[in-house]
């Protein structure tokens, strides 16, 4: 099959790539492009494993063709730390214990930064909204709930 | 197995591509790539039109057309559709939400396409290239459809006259065991002047549960009008059995859910 070009920015670097069309996101990211920190879990939709934020807006990329992403802005966990320095969501879920087998973090933490974008101090129930399309069969939620609204406090702290 | 992808600016176009056999359209994703990575061979390649018209909402003189690429997401936060919100927050997580749109909810199997549960009840109409429908037409001949939706009309119900539930086990999201959407309108002594209920996964698609709405015509929204409206509920339903329930259980629960509504 005729490979088609895919160009976009990926945790602000610009990435180019022939890929075969049809080609999901998540697939583009991992196989072709390496960053691994999106995880396959169930490709339906059901487990949000796989969620980057594109433009801005959470998505799946396990659904996500990646030719449909051309000239967009992706971000991924990979991309949050800076000069060996982990932000202040990875910082929480570690302190929080809210990483067990870790399959589910790095969609749990694209979903939470999303959060801290436009509600830089969300309540519990938005913290729990905000995870709902994410599962963890490890944690029991709790600690992740909590990392988030750390992560929220900390944020704050260093705002203020 | 990757699929070729056709883009085009117009749905004309488009709708001439989606011609070919084994072609299918694409929205969101959330239903043609997940059939793709559930290995469906029965579709080889994907067509989609990038034409803006696609993605616009109009709201005016309480006329509401949205376009069929506009996302749950961007109902939901839409000043104007403030009665529908619960609805399209009803589908999926966020990520869903962003990418779920209104064409394509339109042909999700149950227990998927709660917002068309929604339209249903609001009697919308489904446009394409080849005009306006029915929805209630337009649902029960979905599976033959070749045209691309290019989007769906309604009228903006009154605050207090559209209600919306869906139930199901995992909070605050999980998949339906049912939903129920019902447009009612009362009259000035209180009892109910029109009525349109719409179901969701109390078929392979959703339905009018006409029994209940003709039981519910004069009666008042209290516990003894409500009584034959819950006793009709199930009446001409099929309802689904999958993992999160059986047919038998929703059959079940369905008054229920169908007095909270009414007592709401
Ligand atoms: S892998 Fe994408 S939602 Fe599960
Ligand atoms: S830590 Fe194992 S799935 Fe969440």
């Amino acid at each position: 099959m005729a490979k088609v070009p895919v160009q976009f920015t990926l945790n602000g670097s610009e990435k180019a790539e022939f890929i075969e069309s049809g080609t999901t996101l998540l697939n583009a990211l991992r196989d072709k492009i390496g960053d691994t920190s999106p995880k396959g879990g169930c490709h339906q939709g059901t487990c949000g494993a796989c969620s980057v934020i594109i433009d801005g807006e959470l998505r799946l990329s396990c659904l996500t063709l990646a030719e449909t992403c051309n000239g967009a802005a992706i971000s991924t966990t990979s991309g949050l730390s800076e000069g060996g320095v982990l932000h202040p969501l990875q910082r929480a879920f570690l302190d929080t214990f809210a990483t067990q087998c870790g399959f589910c973090t790095p969609g749990m933490i694209m979903a939470a930064r999303v959060l801290l974008d436009h509600t830089p101090n969300p309540s519990r129930e938005e913290v729990v909204e905000a995870l709902s399309g994410n599962i963890c069969r490890c944690t029991g939620y709790e600690p992740i709930i909590q990392a988030v609204l750390l992560a929220a406090r900390s944020n704050s702290q260093n705002a203020a | 197995m990757a699929l070729a992808l056709q883009t085009f600016a117009t749905v004309k176009d488009a709708n001439v591509a989606l011609k070919a056999a084994g072609t299918r359209y694409l929205g969101g994703g959330t239903l043609v790539v997940r059939a793709a990575n559930e290995g469906n061979i029965s579709v080889s390649g994907l067509v989609r039109s990038t034409d803006p018209a696609l993605s616009a909402i109009t709201v005016t003189g309480g006329k509401v057309r949205i376009g069929a690429s506009v996302t749950m997401a961007a109902i939901a936060r839409h000043p104007d559709l403030g009665t529908l919100a619960r609805a399209a927050r009803a589908v999926g997580g966020p990520a869903i939400r962003n990418m779920a749109t209104v064409g394509g909810n339109l042909f999700a199997p149950a227990p998927y396409g709660d917002f068309a549960v929604a339209l249903l009840a609001l009697g919308a109409t489904v446009s394409t290239d080849d005009g306006e429908t029915p929805i209630e037409t337009f649902l029960a001949k979905r599976d033959g459809s070749r045209a691309i939706v290019t989007s769906v009309g309604f009228t903006l119900p009154k605050v207090g006259d559209f209600r919306f539930l869906k139930v199901s086990r995992v909070k605050p999201k999980g998949i339906s065991v049912l939903s129920i959407a019902a447009m009612l309108e009362q009259a000035g002594d209180g009892t109910v002047s029109s009525a349109r209920i719409a179901l969701g996964c109390m078929a392979d698609r959703p339905m009018r549960a006409k029994a209940a709405e003709k039981a519910l015509l004069g009666r008042r929204l209290d516990q003894d009008g409500i009584a034959p409206v819950l006793a009709a509920a199930g009446e001409g339903t099929a309802p689904i059995t999958d993992p999160i329930a059986s047919a038998w259980y929703r059959a079940e629960v369905l008054p229920v859910h169908l007095r909270r509504l009414l007592l709401s």
